[in-house]
């Protein structure tokens, strides 16, 4: 069973780039590639070797095929889709289901 | 086992080099450096530099610090006077003694200064050390004319220094030619038919006989055998130079009929505790005045003391040399005056060029013997591997001394070389070590200095290690790699110009002409900066905003807790009281921790990124602008206080810098660039070590290029004296749009430097000679970055919709509770972890 809540709007999102929300007491990092086939991607916000919440605002790029972002801190990169660290597999972090509903995001 | 107590005699270059090897050995020694000179080994061979630059520092060849981690008991400026052999022990001038098991001397020699009358006078001066360069420089300063006596080697390195500062040069020899030693007859008229179309006037075959009083315009008068003078107002003498061997002497140790302390070929002198090396050695009836044999000596010596089973030996070595003389080219190879029973000679002269070249090849026609350049020294490193390597020579030798015609043999390719050739001399660096040294995963030329030491001594094997290491990384289909990351198989510099010629203005154009995938977080910055160089479009514009770094996309530097510092641009350093007010204002409505920077400016820290927009409007409308911190850009234009309020200021140093700070704000580039600009020669603005360093003259101002503080220091490089604002102006443009055009992604401007194919000289070329034909072009690129100019922040500010990126969340007004600061010294910080668990459980 899974809830599905509306977390923001399409327009909040920023092309090729990251925003943050909060879901309760969570902060997700949202990125939105509008030429990739999946759209939208969240893990969370919290950089686990960094230890801030920053990776909203990191770069996405793509490693060996595998679409990620940048931590703007110390430069690890962070699977959009498994959430795991290339560089330090013991620190992957949490992902999140997300899509676009027509002009809303929509998590879970 | 025991220790062995070793006594260096002599801190110079070779007892310098025997201490480090044997320091790096596994012999289990205490060591003692016993120098007479007040400061630690520096090197000599580049003495010279001094003239042109260098700071006496910049020839250091290693530390009193370096010495103490390495356990090493040095001591400085207390000569050695006497040798106690029966209770072996060395004794100082200040009365120290000091045990040994084995002593080695290392004490070099002297410049020899010919028993003429007169010749103590306080004009008459010697060329040795750094104490003797700075009597020269300001025997200089009242001087007009100076005479060097001697056209040796080192006399004419002597005459160049006093040339360049700005006296009228003689040189005085008592033979019939200059370099007599190295060169034949006509390499020698060659030689001297060029120094003197450089204005130094040479006289030969003079026997000085007097120096006398002169009291007129000059100081001193030199008489001749001859009945001939000279007026001049110093002299230095450099007639040769001799081995110090007044210790070895005194205490009854061997020593040859012309001097020099006897040694064997394990560097052992007659007594087998003490051991001789370098300069003051006499080994096979020769004394060795270059310092490649002085090393060997040093590394045969150091062996000796290990538990090799057969120890090395010093079998001489090899006297070529290679040198740049008042600009000239020379070089000179094994016999060069063709004394080898039977040989054969070749002579190619070229009175147009000024150009001559002599090849000595034995009886068969097989092997090269000798060869003597001037004017032109591009085959020296050709020809010395055929000497040193025995290689056979091509069926027509003169062929390869001949201008190149159709037909001619081609150089000696990095191919063709032995494995045991020897690559670099200073160092005893052979090809197979070099090849070694790529095994071990070295695969540029700096990574094979750094592993081998190969081109670190005189540099004149520089070209040569290159072609060794290009020729064999390609060989191995290594050719490395410079693409900048996965996304583009280009290299910056490659990526810069497609830009430019595509006339390309976003990312994607760029990916999708040239490129695979979406990109990284390499390849986007880059990307974003070079496209800032080329059309200076704002950087948060929307094809921009997702390719820059956090610090470029919120326009502010992140601290480790996810907050950012905002740092307002301080032209010059020149901030009004009642900016400063507003920045404190600033400060304490928003709790923000402020620190006065290393660059002349204040930086605020904490911002909370939904913060950033409410504190820069504030900044801005009290006129203040953004001092992009964030970006790879110009920082800051460091200034001294200058002409306008300080005693020694000869010209305004503030104003123009802040003239400069304005001219290039905002400007990308391949990394960050700080300038500085001093009022005076005082330096207080510590020009030299910036990217471009200016230093305020009675005429104008001189341009420092490409100096370095940060992690690997580096000396800006004198690029122009005496320049008037604008051609200043014109220069930097013409240096910063050719840095952006062909620097390296985070490339300083020092690496840069030192990476330039032709260095300094080579940049002189381009930008003032324009070389390349392009400095209009440089010009009108920079003209373009200078007129579009914005302030970010304002821009920025004036857009609602850009200000909706500074939400810290999209979806609500809430803060990021991970931020948490506590009080430090009145201000605020963040907090650590126990600190932020403790207020946390408080709050729960
Ligand atoms: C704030 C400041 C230290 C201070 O409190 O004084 C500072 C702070 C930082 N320096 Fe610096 N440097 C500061 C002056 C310097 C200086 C001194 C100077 O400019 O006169 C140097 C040596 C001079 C030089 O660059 O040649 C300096 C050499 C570096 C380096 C090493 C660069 C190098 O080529 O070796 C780095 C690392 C880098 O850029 O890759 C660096 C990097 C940084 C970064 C950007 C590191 C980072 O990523 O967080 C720091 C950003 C702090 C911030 O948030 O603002 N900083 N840094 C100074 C800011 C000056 C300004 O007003 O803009
Ligand atoms: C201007 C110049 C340019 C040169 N250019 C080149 C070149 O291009 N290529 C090249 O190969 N060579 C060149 N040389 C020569 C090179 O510098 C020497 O071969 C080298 O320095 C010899 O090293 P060394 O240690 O034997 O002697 P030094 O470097 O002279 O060191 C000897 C040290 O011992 C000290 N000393 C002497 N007596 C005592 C004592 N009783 N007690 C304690 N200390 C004592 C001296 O003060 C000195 O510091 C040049 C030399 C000069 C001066
Ligand atoms: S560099 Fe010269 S002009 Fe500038 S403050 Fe120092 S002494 Fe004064
Ligand atoms: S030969 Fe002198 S540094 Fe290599």
């Amino acid at each position: 069973m899974s809830i599905e809540t509306i977390i923001c709007d399409k327009s909040d999102l920023i092309e090729n780039s990251g925003v943050c929300a909060l879901l309760n007491d969570e902060q997700v990092a949202i990125f939105y590639l509008p030429a990739t086939e999946q759209k939208v991607f969240a893990i969370s916000n919290w950089d686990p070797i960094g230890q801030a919440n920053v990776l909203s605002r990191g770069i996405i790029g793509d490693i060996g095929g595998e679409i990620v972002v940048a931590s703007p801190l110390y430069k690890q990169h962070f699977s959009l889709t498994s959430g795991q660290c290339l560089e330090d597999e013991t620190a992957p972090v949490k992902t999140y289901p997300i899509a676009l509903k027509s002009d809303k995001v929509v998590i879970g | 086992m025991k220790a062995l107590n070793i006594v260096v005699v002599g801190n110079g270059m070779v007892g310098h080099h025997f201490v480090d090897q044997l320091a790096l050995s596994d012999v289990n020694a205490c060591i003692t450096v016993l120098g007479s000179e007040t400061r630690p080994a520096y090197d000599r061979v580049h003495l010279s530099e001094v003239f042109s630059g260098k700071e006496p520092s910049d020839l250091a060849l290693t530390t009193r610090e370096y010495y103490e981690e390495k356990g090493v008991n040095a001591h400085f400026g207390d000569a050695v006077v006497n040798i106690d052999r029966e209770k072996k022990e060395a004794i100082t001038e200040s009365g120290r003694r000091f045990a040994y098991d084995k002593l080695i001397l290392a004490t070099g020699s002297y410049p020899f200064v010919p028993p003429i009358k007169g010749s103590e006078r306080k004009q008459c001066l010697t060329y040795r050390t750094i104490d003797d360069l700075g009597e020269i420089k300001s025997n200089a300063k009242d001087s007009k004319i100076g005479v060097v006596v001697g056209g040796g080697l080192l006399g004419l390195e002597c005459a160049n220094a006093l040339q360049n500062l700005g006296l009228e040069t003689h040189v005085v020899e008592f033979a019939p030619g200059l370099m007599g030693v190295q060169l034949d007859d006509g390499g020698s008229k060659m030689l001297r038919r060029k120094i003197e179309a450089l204005g130094v006037t040479v006289h030969t075959q003079k026997a000085t006989s007097l120096i006398d009083d002169q009291s007129d315009d000059t100081k001193l008068r030199m008489h001749f055998a001859d009945d001939t003078h000279l007026d001049t107002d110093m002299i230095v003498f450099s007639a040769g130079i001799r081995p110090y061997d007044q210790l070895a002497r005194k205490t009854g140790l061997d020593v040859g009929e012309r001097g020099g302390i006897v040694i064997d070929y394990h560097c052992r002198t007659s007594d087998s505790d003490i051991y001789a090396i370098g300069e003051c050695a006499l080994y096979g009836n020769m004394i060795y005045g270059l310092v490649a044999p002085g090393y060997r000596m040093a590394e045969v010596a150091v062996q000796q003391f290990s538990d090799l089973e057969e120890k090395p030996s010093f079998k001489g070595a090899d006297m070529s040399t290679k040198l740049k003389l008042l600009g000239v080219d020379v070089g000179s190879i094994g016999d060069a005056h063709g004394r080898t029973p039977g040989s054969v000679t070749y002579v190619f002269s070229d009175e147009k060029i000024e150009e001559y070249k002599r090849l000595v090849v034995s009886e068969d026609g097989k092997r090269l013997l000798g060869a003597v350049l001037v004017g032109d020294c591009s085959d020296y490193d050709t020809l010395l591997q055929y000497f040193l390597n025995e290689i056979d020579l091509p069926e027509s030798p003169e062929s390869m001394i001949l201008p190149s015609v159709d037909g001619a043999a081609p150089a000696l390719g990095a191919s063709a070389l032995p494995m045991t050739a020897t690559i670099c001399s200073c160092h005893n660096v052979s090809k197979g070590d070099i090849f070694s040294a790529i095994d071990g995963g070295c695969c540029s030329v700096g990574d094979v200095k750094g592993s081998t030491k190969a081109a670190t001594g005189c540099g004149g094997c520089a070209a040569l290690l290159k072609n060794v290491v290009d020729d064999e990384m390609e060989a191995r289909g290594l050719s490395v790699d410079k693409s900048i990351c996965e996304h583009f198989p280009h290299t910056r510099e490659e990526l810069y110009h497609l830009i430019r010629v595509g006339e390309l203005k976003s990312f994607d154009a760029l990916i999708e002409k040239h490129g695979t995938g979406i990109g990284c977080d390499i390849c986007k910055p880059a990307a974003a900066n070079m496209l800032a160089s080329a059309w200076n479009d704002y950087v948060l514009g929307a094809s921009h905003v997702g390719l820059q770094d956090t610090n470029d996309t919120f326009l502010a530097n992140m601290q480790k807790d996810g907050t950012y510092s905002v740092v307002p641009r301080v032209p010059g350093g020149e901030i009004k009281p009642s900016q400063l007010i507003v920045i404190g204002q600033v400060a304490e409505k928003y709790k923000l921790y402020t620190k006065i920077t290393g660059g002349q400016r204040i930086d605020l820290f904490g911002a909370r990124l939904n913060e950033l927009p409410d504190i820069w409007k504030e900044l801005i409308d009290a006129g203040l602008e953004t001092g992009h911190a964030y970006g790879k850009s110009l920082r800051t234009v460091k200034s001294c206080v200058g002409s306008t309020w300080c005693r020694y200021g000869v010209q305004d140093s503030v104003g123009q810098a802040i003239d400069l700070e304005n001219r290039y704000k905002g400007l990308r580039a391949p990394h960050k660039i700080k300038f500085a600009v001093s009022g005076c020669t005082r330096e207080c603005a510590e020009a030299q070590s910036k990217d471009i360093g200016i230093i305020a003259t009675e005429n104008g101002w001189n341009l420092y290029v490409c100096g370095n503080g940060g992690m690997k220091p580096r000396h800006g490089d004198l690029f122009a004296t005496d320049l008037s604002t604008e051609t200043l102006v014109k220069y930097i443009d013409r240096i910063l749009m050719f840095y952006i055009k062909t620097g390296d992604r985070l490339q300083r401007t020092s690496v840069w430097m030192d990476n330039l194919e032709g260095g300094l000289d080579y940049l002189k070329e381009v930008i003032i000679e324009d070389s390349l034909g392009i400095a209009e072009e440089l010009e009108q690129q920079m003209e373009h970055v200078v007129s579009t100019y914005q302030c970010e922040w304002k821009t920025t500010i004036e857009d609602d919709d850009k200000l909706k990126r500074f939400r810290q969340f999209v979806n609500s007004k809430e803060e990021d509770s991970n931020v948490v600061f506590v009080e430090e010294r009145g201000q605020m910080r963040p907090a650590n972890e126990t600190e932020k668990s403790k207020l946390i459980a408080k709050s729960a």
